[in-house]
């Protein structure tokens, strides 16, 4: 079964509401504020952040611009480990989520609308702080907490001490769960909501033409949500990459996670440090919008080709 | 047994939803619970008599904290956010493609970079350790959500109301409080909830801006944490997840759809 991609576009804006601007200086006005919000301390972080990472910092004495401390962060054995190590979280976590999340929504399709108890139970996660998670995490998961004691009391276990290190671990388990747990109900509800917009006769169609459950998922779900859930993915990706609270009361001392280690040289007492914790952060971001552009791309690409997906 | 399999699959996901609530519950009411205890062995209120007593003044200061910068950033962000999100939602102009991606730079950019590059211009304005620096910084963050939030309640809105109202000799005031906010209401309250909710949850731009002076819940948290007297970090737990729970009961019914891009 091949299908060709059908891309005719529509016209960008098809909303048929949508006019003719009122005029530049009414517009500006409208949306001025916003946008001066965002460019002066967004931007304004973000730009200091670089004079500083640069080297710039007259109250310690550093007049001259360099790109040395972003040299000296990549050149350290430990960045490197760190990277890794936030790569592997911040994927496994968005894989995981995303294939989970796939499988809720046909779920949750298939429950009649009236399960309100089910979808309001679901929404929970999304209101919770991550930081509430990770403590929960803790009390459950660390070698004294209740999954230990539930192994203890099935016998599989006689003590503590021979309980898996799931906090504070190598492959950051406990990171991962915490992710998890919190971003599949955030990648569900986008997309359920498409799904439920896009309402049933497609499938309806395709089980009429004889097409099996998995080539209706493949053929007519799977491209059905593929935007919503690349927007998804990219959303759980940035923020699981350059986030601090998790990894901080989850993760091991060493390898950090590169925004733990950000901010450990962004706080060191030695103020020559400071430009470097800078420089950390602002790759951080760099990796982030990096990663977001080349998948728009590819996803361009692909589409272009014509190839389904 | 097709019901069987789909009540058994509702069953378990909402055991992992409660699960973490469940084990905070029961520590904050535990006074004796020692290894490999499954329960605790003695049930008691010390650890919330210590936090709404002993402690009650510094919690108590912390949630107030808490809820006043994030009642403060929604606001600001709604005031903002909806004249914003009407223009890009009503009105075709030029550069609006480049002004989407500036506002969606802020919900990319982890807040730690921008937080720790403006710490040291928040220090000459005399901002850091000050409620309003934290207010600034949180607002970066949030008010990219609020605007997308509108956007997408503007571009399903009807001016023609307006004009009617118009017609009939509404003042420019009147057409704002008795048209356009009657109209767009559950919008504005999901764009200040998703703003009040991301506020509510920052800890390492509280931190960095408000340099341990601005005690928000978060914080009070972490040090509990490095204390490790669990029955009160969970107590303590549990009253930062409240607000927030209780906002989700009064908003269930206008959560869900597209905007619930805006919550992490």
């Amino acid at each position: 079964m091949c299908l060709k991609r059908d891309d005719r576009s529509l016209p960008k804006d098809v909303d048929a509401r949508t006019r003719i601007s009122p005029g530049f200086f009414k517009t500006a006005a409208l949306v001025g504020p916003a946008l001066a919000v965002v460019a002066i301390l967004f931007g304004g972080g973000l730009g200091l952040g670089l004079v500083q990472s640069l080297g710039h910092l007259p109250a310690a004495g550093m007049q001259s611009m360099s790109l040395a401390h972003f040299a000296n962060v990549l050149e350290d054995p430990d960045f490197l480990q760190s990277l890794v190590l936030t790569l592997y979280v911040s994927l496994t976590s968005t894989v995981i989520a995303v294939g989970l999340s796939i499988v809720m929504a046909v779920f949750l399709l298939s429950l009649s609308a009236k399960n309100r108890l089910v979808h309001f139970i679901f929404q929970i996660p999304l209101t919770v702080p991550h930081l509430v998670i990770a403590v929960a995490m803790v009390f459950m998961l660390t070698p004294t907490g209740l999954l230990s004691r539930v192994v203890v009391k099935l016998g599989l276990i006689d003590s503590s001490a021979a309980f898996p290190l799931l906090v504070n671990d190598r492959w950051g388990i406990g990171i991962l769960l915490t992710y998890v747990w919190k971003e599949i109900p955030f990648i569900t509800l986008m997309i359920l909501s498409v799904l439920r917009r896009s309402g049933p006769e497609l499938l309806e169609v395709g089980r009429t033409l004889k097409a099996g459950r998995w080539q209706r998922f493949r053929y007519i779900t799977l491209p059905t949500i593929f935007p919503s859930l690349g927007a998804a993915c990219l959303i759980v990706f940035a923020y699981t990459f350059g986030a601090f609270e998790v990894p901080f009361l989850l993760g091991r001392t060493y390898p950090m996670m590169l925004p733990v280690w950000a901010y450990k040289n962004y706080s060191d007492v030695d103020l020559l440090a400071r430009p470097e914790g800078i420089a950390t952060g602002l790759i951080i971001a760099g990796v982030v919008v990096v990663a977001i552009v080349c998948s728009q791309v590819l996803t361009q690409t692909a589409r272009r080709r014509g190839m389904i997906l | 047994m097709k019901a069987f399999y789909r009540n058994m699959t509702a069953a378990t996901m909402i055991a992992f939803v409660l699960l973490p609530f469940l084990v905070l519950i029961m520590w904050s009411f535990s006074t004796r619970w020692f290894y490999p205890q499954l329960y605790p062995a003695q049930w008691g209120l010390r650890a919330w008599q210590y936090v709404f007593g002993i402690a009650g003044s510094q919690i108590i200061s912390g949630l107030i904290q808490s809820m006043l910068v994030a009642l403060v950033t929604a606001m600001i962000s709604v005031l903002i956010g909806v004249p914003a999100g009407r223009a890009l939602g009503l009105y075709n102009f030029k550069g609006k493609d480049t002004i989407s991606i500036i506002l969606t730079l802020p919900v990319i950019v982890p807040p730690l970079c921008v937080a720790m590059g403006l710490h040291l211009w928040f220090l000459k304005l005399g901002l850091t350790e000050t409620f309003g620096g934290v207010v600034l910084v949180h607002l970066t963050f949030c008010l990219p959500y609020s605007v997308f939030v509108m956007w997408g309640v503007f571009s399903n809105y009807n001016p023609d109301y307006e004009d009617q109202a118009r017609s009939l000799g509404a003042t420019s005031w009147k057409l704002i409080t008795r048209v356009m906010l009657p109209l767009t209401l559950p919008g504005i309250m999901v764009a200040g909830l998703f703003s009040f909710l991301l506020s509510w949850s920052q800890y390492l731009s509280t931190l960095i801006i408000g340099g341990g002076r601005v005690t928000t819940l978060p914080i009070l948290l972490f040090a509990l944490m490095g204390s490790g007297d669990r029955p009160v970090a969970a107590a303590v737990s549990i009253v930062f997840v409240a607000p927030a729970f209780l906002a989700l009961l009064f908003s269930a019914g206008y959560l869900g759809g597209r905007s619930i891009t805006g919550v992490r």
